[in-house]
Order: structure tokens, then sequence, then C-alpha cells
């Protein structure tokens, strides 16, 4: 009897013991939430990161987390206006370039500052691309310097001709950049977030190109972890790896609007079910890349869904290399039409996506709208195969998993619908498909596939980021080198780049479109998807961005 | 007992050797790599053939594997390609560790103090109600996914109800001193109550879903293990000498019943980390399970390895200390080993 009661008020005991821990918790959650909404200006945001950054030095960088987080603590030379890709004056207030397009005088603006004090002028910038072009070593490879070798070409001494030739300082506030020769896609490409300017002195003293190739990857400087100095309106203030979060703090001293948060917070969550959870429970205030198949209920549930405009292309590539038959037009072209595009992208992509008939969206200039247009056509495909002596035609259609691209959010999807096309259009399919860093990315880009999905998105406006990625040399994961107009179309797409007058290169990219429509097809245009981005409906401001480069400066969070 | 010891390490270096080579092979084999992990979709052939080169992976792979060895007898297990890009693998485990550590020790923590009583209970009280409601409740607790039961409470209790935190291991923004890298520990140490006690919301949930398993396992255990030693002579013996219920349970009861039980927690301690893959994941947990799933996805070779091969050595390293303490409970051990 005695041992009974003794166990009961134990019970009772431990009971009592578990609610009053769960009501502290209770409470200490209600505390935190409370102190989230601290009106239009201060307060902190937190944003959910799919994944860690690489580091914060923009310039050896490739990946959309670590711009992220970059794009807020630096600026370039010019920026873009919000919710486009046009460009705007950022550092520089204005520009102008001689009649060859190979002098470029910058005109910057007065009165800027880093985050360490040291003042923003002329030899600042000058010594921003000297120490591009002087890369040595690991620093000069593809994966630190991509945007570099993408876009100037080659570094100083290593043989490789190279788009910059000199910089100039003329005064405290002129730059005078040489080019080697004129490029359509200067000054705008300056826009993108490795070019961004960084503070000479910061990047000496905390020794910035101290960048090394070890084991199977790279180790940054200190300065590239832990001391990002620019001159945006946030400054770095810590990256809490043990808890996945990179703090930033408003710049006091910005020159232009200062930013409203007085903290911005971005916290990693790789799972995405976990990042759209943290959302629902208000531990986080946004997350960029929802699922597509959850934008209906984070709309339903209040959350505010920005779709971008879609600023990528997903085509179906084709190598020519392996299977005979592909390097034959007219197969080719029976590819196109067997493809029902509109049905695709009701049925598998996600709101706002479009058909694509390019091989990049209308916003780009040089776009042809009279292209020639493949109308969705089964048994024009299959009378097109017959013609070309191939009918049944077996072909290989490569698939990657284990991963979504805002291009292609569904590769079992879209794979599967255009697998059922093309075997309605008397093709046989053998399917293959492949981990996406396991093996995929690395036989298509050595052109091992027949047919695969892939696509790009867009680093800045320009037609030549788009066909002069995909088909500028000939040697490439389509084969065009096998055809006997590989070299001729990436001669055209030079001479287009080259081309000073606004309207002669217009032309020459319209006519270029025409043709890999008409006469070459070396890949099939599948859709442009929309990327989209959520935020808590208390978060004002924020302008989604078509190249995913949204600034949070302007952001507020409403009580 | 020392050269048992001595023995069993002997034997622990071999394992790791034997491991290293096959995980390194291994991982060469799979398609793709540390090159798609840093370029995506943006590589050309090209610069893959160059970055291969700069990274030395056109070497013949044991070329590779003696350089890997090299670097990793000196604690260098190269860099992060996927999960932190950039940062030493070492450091990034070395980081990691206590985050997984904390993790493990709060589910530990949770099954033993849970499951031990209860399997004492119930097996005292065979057949009752608090014995059918924990068999039950073990057979759930062994065969629910802990993916599962990681959505189920953070739906419920976070989300719905909102008592504790969805994720993470401590709220961000909260500027708290770190000592230790255990962030409770470090609450405590530096006496700052709030940054514990918000240590300790963010580690109840996926400490919980972790503890399912090992709670029930070792329930059963014990309620298995206490249910033999009370048929056993000598606990009859004690009984019909009049001793008092109490002594029984302490002095002959729990002690002889816990070799089994001490085994189990050794075995599911080291088990924890295949859990601790898919509740790191779940719940933003920065510890190396999470970095074990992003790593594999990612290809992050550095990363894996130095992962696996700690992990193989934390798992042989605890079987080895449940043995070494087998032979402290057990003094008819301790002899075996002597002869």
């Amino acid at each position: 009897m005695l041992q009974t009661r003794v166990a009961g008020r134990r019970r009772i005991a431990l009971i009592g013991l578990a609610g009053a821990l769960a009501v502290s918790m209770s409470a200490c959650a209600e505390s935190e939430r409370d102190s989230g909404g601290e009106g239009q200006t201060g307060g902190q945001l937190v944003f959910g990161a799919a994944g860690a950054p690489s580091n914060f030095d923009p310039f050896y960088a490739s990946d959309g987390e670590t711009f992220r987080v970059t794009r807020q603590i630096y600026e370039g030379l010019v920026g873009l206006e919000p919710g486009t890709s046009n460009i705007k004056p950022e550092l520089a207030t204005e520009w102008d370039s001689s009649e060859d397009g190979k002098t470029w005088t910058f005109t910057l603006k007065e009165g800027v500052q880093f985050h360490d004090g040291t003042p923003f002028n002329a030899e600042a910038v000058c010594a921003n691309f000297e120490r591009w072009y002087n890369q040595t070593g690991a620093g000069a490879t593809a994966a630190l310097s991509y945007y570099w070798i993408e876009n100037f070409g080659g570094f100083k001494g290593d043989g490789k001709p190279s788009l910059y030739e000199s910089c100039t300082a003329e005064n405290e506030t002129t730059v005078k950049l040489q080019l080697t020769r004129f490029t359509a896609r200067f000054p705008t490409m300056l826009s993108q977030s490795s070019f961004a300017i960084q503070s000479p002195t910061a990047m000496e003293k905390h020794q910035a190109d101290n960048v090394k190739a070890q084991g199977d990857s790279f180790v940054f400087s200190d300065y590239a972890r832990e001391h990002p100095t620019g001159t945006g309106p946030f400054t770095f203030v810590s990256y809490d790896e043990a808890n996945g979060a990179i703090e930033l703090a408003r710049n006091e001293e910005y020159h232009g609007e200062k930013a409203k948060l007085d903290k911005l917070i971005f916290r990693v969550i790789a799972d995405e079910t976990a990042r759209k959870q943290a959302l629902e429970a208000g531990d986080i205030d946004g997350y960029d890349l929802p699922a597509p198949a959850d934008w209906d209920s984070l709309r339903e549930a209040g959350f505010n869904l920005m779709i971008r405009d879609p600023f990528n292309i997903l085509y179906l590539g084709i190598t020519q290399k392996n299977n005979p038959a592909l390097k034959d037009l007219k197969v080719r072209q029976a590819l196109a039409h067997a493809i029902d595009r509109e049905t695709l992208v009701s049925s598998v992509l996600p709101d706002g996506a479009q058909p694509a008939n390019l091989y990049y969206p209308e916003a780009v200039d040089g776009y042809a709208k009279d292209a020639k247009h493949y109308d969705y056509d089964p048994e024009k495909a299959k009378q097109l195969l017959a013609e070309a002596g191939h009918e049944n035609l077996n072909v290989e259609l490569w698939w990657p998993t284990q991963v979504t691209r805002p291009y292609m959010p569904n590769p079992q999807g879209i794979f599967g619908a255009i697998q059922e096309d093309l075997e309605a259009a008397g093709f046989t399919v053998t399917p293959v498909s492949k981990p996406w860093a396991g093996g995929y990315l690395d036989q298509v880009e050595v052109a091992d596939a027949q047919l695969f999905l892939l696509g790009w998105t867009g680093d800045y406006n320009s037609p030549d980021n788009f066909i002069g990625t995909f088909f500028g040399t000939p040697d490439n994961q389509f084969w065009t080198q096998g055809s006997p107009w590989g070299e001729e179309l990436a001669k055209q797409l030079d001479e287009a780049d080259a081309t000073v007058d606004d309207a002669e290169r217009e032309a020459k990219y319209e006519e270029i479109n025409r043709k890999l429509k008409s006469e070459y097809l070396p890949a099939i245009p599948i859709s442009h998807s929309p990327p989209a981005l959520v935020v808590a409906p208390e978060v004002k401001g924020l302008v989604a961005s078509p190249l995913t480069q949204e600034e949070f400066a302007p952001v507020s969070i409403s009580g | 007992m020392l050269r048992y010891a001595i023995r069993r390490v002997l034997q622990l270096l071999l394992v790791i050797a034997v491991l290293s080579v096959l995980l390194f092979a291994w991982l060469r084999s799979l398609p793709g790599g540390p090159v798609s992990a840093l370029l995506g979709d943006r590589g050309t052939a090209e610069t893959r053939a160059q970055l291969e080169q700069a990274l030395g992976l056109d070497q013949p792979i044991y070329v590779q594997y003696f350089n890997f060895v090299g670097r990793a007898l000196s604690g260098d297990f190269g860099t992060s390609t996927g999960v932190s890009p950039g940062k030493p693998a070492m450091e990034l485990f070395l980081e990691r560790f206590p985050a997984t550590i904390e993790l493990s020790l709060g589910a530990i923590l949770i099954a033993l103090i849970g499951a031990i009583p209860l399997g004492y209970m119930a097996a005292r009280r065979r057949g009752g109600w608090l014995d059918n409601v924990g068999i039950v409740g073990s057979m759930i607790g062994i065969s629910i996914p802990i993916f599962f039961l990681a959505f189920l409470l953070k739906y419920v209790l976070s989300i719905k109800l909102g008592l504790l935190p969805t994720g993470g291991r401590q709220s961000v923004g909260l500027d708290a001193t770190r000592v230790t890298g255990f962030f409770v520990l470090d609450g405590l140490l530096t006496r700052e109550w709030d940054a514990a006690l918000d240590a300790l919301k963010h580690l109840f949930l996926p400490a919980l879903a972790l503890a399912s398993i090992p709670f029930a396992v070792i329930f059963r255990i014990t309620r298995a293990s206490v249910l033999d030693v009370m048929d056993e002579d000598y606990v009859r013996t004690a009984r019909s000498k009049g001793l008092t219920a109490r002594v029984i349970r302490d002095r002959h009861v729990l002690r002889n019943a816990m070799l089994p039980v001490v085994t189990t927690v050794g075995l599911q301690t080291g088990a924890l980390l295949s859990g601790a893959v898919l509740t790191e994941t779940v719940f933003a947990w920065q510890g190396v399970g999470q970095a074990l799933a992003i790593g594999f996805e990612r290809k992050d070779f550095p990363v894996l390895q130095v992962v696996i091969i700690a992990a193989a050595m934390a798992y042989v390293l605890v079987n080895l200390l449940v043995d070494l303490s087998y032979a402290v409970i057990d003094p008819r051990i301790r002899t075996a080993q002597k002869g």
C-alpha cells in the first residue's frame, strides 16, 4: 500500500516535470517569435539557403549559394535593374567606349568607401582587374576563376588570348579599361557577381590570392573565409559553420540608401522539405527555389510565392558522335516534330513555364521570332524518319537523377513525357539514367550521350552567354565538330559578338537563330521554366530577379 | 588485461587500414566525382580535364591512394568539394563531430532514462498493462522508419503546436560563446543559460527521434534480461533467505541483468550514426550524419573518406570499450582473459 502511494507520487512528479518542461519550452519559443517583427526598419531576416557557400570571395566562386550572400556585401561597376536583366549604374555612374569598342572609360561614384574604411576609387578598380588577370596556379583553374575564363579568356603569361589588356586610373574617379578586341558582352558581363569590386587593402592584408589545390579540392584564403570586404549595403559579421548560419549587418556607412534590416542571416538547410517546414513554423522568413509541387500549398498557407521571369532554357541535346543516324538533319527534325512541348509544359512543368522555340528566352537580344517552328506532328516525324531511311530508329535517351535544376524541376517527369512522345513517333527509346554528379554531367560533356536532357540559366543578358556557350567552339557536348556546319557556326557566333554596330549585330544573331533552327538543329529547345522564391507575408520589398540576384537592402519586415 | 587491450587496438588499426583501401577504391570506381561537384553544369570537357590535372585526379589510382594516405597520416584528408566547399575535410569533421556526439548522447540518455526503468518495471509486472504497452511500443519503435518518426514529431510539436524549433542547433543571431562545440554544455560552462536552454530546445526533438530504436531495443533487452535473472536460482535463494525486495533488486537482479544491456547500449551507440544520417537531414542538424548524406549526393570524396573512416573507428572503439567494461562488470571474464 505504502509502495503504491510512493510510486503514485513519483508518477505525478514525473508528469509535473514533463509538463513544466513543455510549458517553459513553449514560452521560450513564443517569446522568440514575438521578437521577430520590429516594423519597417530594423529587425532581422532569416533566409533559408539550400547549401553552404563555397567562400566569400566572389571572384573564386561560380555557385548561386555563394553569390546570394556576396551580392549583399559587394557591388560591381554595373548592377542590374531590380526585377530585370538590364544593367544599371552601380559603382560606376556612367561609361563610354571608343568607336572601335576597345577602350572603355568608366566614371566612378564619389564618396564611396569599403567596409574597412579605405576609399573606393579608380586605383581600387584597377587593382581588382589586375588581380583577376594575374591569377596563377590553382587560382587560374576553371573551378575557381570560371567567370573570368568564360568572359575574359586567358591570364597574364599563360599563352591564351585574353580580352583584358590594361587598366589605367586616370584620376580618382575615372578608369580607362583597354580591351584587346570588341565584344558585345561588355560591359553587361561586369554585372556578374564574380566581377564585384573588393577592397585591395583587405585583400592584401588577408592574402586573398592565397588559394591552393589540396586533396580533391581547394583551400581558400583567410580573406575568402573570414574577411570579405566590399562596398555593399551589408557587412560580413560571421559564418557560424557549426550552426550553418551566415550573419550580415547593415552597413551604417553605406553610400546609398541604407539597408532597412539590422541583420540579414542566411541559414543553411540542405533538405528542401526541412526548408519548407522551417518557413511554416516561422523559423525562417523565406527560402529560394521551393519545389513546384509545393507552390500551391505555400500560396494557400498565405506565403508570398514570387515567380521569377524565366531566364533559362531546357533542351533535348543531340550528340551526333555515337549514333550516325543523328547526323541526318531529317532525323533531328523528326525529333523536333515528335515532342509535344505544349503538353509537356502544361503537365510536367510549373506555372509560368513556356514552350521554347529558340535556344534562349525572348528577353535576350537577337531573338528571331520568325525562326522555323516545329509543330507537334508525330505523323510528320514518322514521315521524316522514313525519308531518312531510319524507321524504328533506336536512340538512347539520357536523363539525370539526384538533381533538380530551375530549368529542369522534375527530370524524371520530363524524361517520361519525351520518351512517350518519341515512341509515338516511331523511335525506339533506350533510357539511360545516371546520377547528376555521378557520371551524367561528365559523360554528357564528353559527348557520350545520344539524346540527353540538359539546360542553362543565363548569367547576363547576351545571346553569346547562351548560344555562344553552347556552340561557340565545335568541341562541345553536341559534337557539332562532326557536322559540316560546326566550324561555320562557331565562326558566325564569333563574328556576331565582335560586331560593334548594334543593329548589324542584332541582325546577325537573328540570322544565326534562323539557321540554328532550320539548317543546323543541334538540339531541340524544349522550355523556359520560372524558378520561384517564397517569403513570409511580413517580408516586404523583395523584388525577384530573373537572374536570381535578389538584393536584400530594400527588404523590411512589417509588424 | 593490458595485453588484451593492446591486441584489440592493433586489430582496430588493421580494420582501418583495410577499410581505407576498400573505401578509396570504391569511391573512385563510382562515376562522376569532385570535378562534377566543383563545376556542375558549367564545365566543358576541356575545363574538366584541366581541373582533373590540377587536382591530381588524372594519376593512377594507387598513386592517388598513397598520396591520400601520406596526407591523411598528417591529419590532412583533403578539402570538401560539396558539403562545405573549400573547408578542410578534417576541420569540417572535427567541427561537426561534437554535434553528432551531442545528438547521440541526447538520444542514448533519453533511451537509458526511459527504457531501463520501464524494462525493469515491465518485467516485474509481467503481463500487466505497462508490460503490454511497452512491448507494443517497442515494436513500433523498432519498425517505424526513423525519418518518418522525425517528420511526425516535427510536424506535430514544431509546426502545428510551435513548441520546439524545426531544426538547427541553436537560434540564429543568438550570440552564444562556443567553448567545446557541445552547445548545451557550452551554455552551462559559460553560464549563458539562455543559450543552454535554446540549445536544449533544439536538441530535444532530433534526440527523441533518434532515441526510438535504442529505446525500444534497450527496453526489450532489459525486460528479457530481468525476467531471466529473476528465474535464476540465486534470486530464489535470496528470496527464501528473506532479503528485502530492494536488496534483491539492486544486488542481484539489476547488477546481473545489466550485462547484456551494456552490450546492447554499446552496439546501439555505434549504430546511432546510421540513424543520425536521416535525423540530422530532417532537422538540419550540422553533424557528420548530415555531412555524410550531402557528401554522397555531391560526391564529396574528402568528406566521405574522413567521416566513414572516423565512424568505423568510433564503432570499433565503442565495441572495445564495451568489451573492456564487460570485463570490469563480470570478474569471470577478466579471469578468462588472463587464461
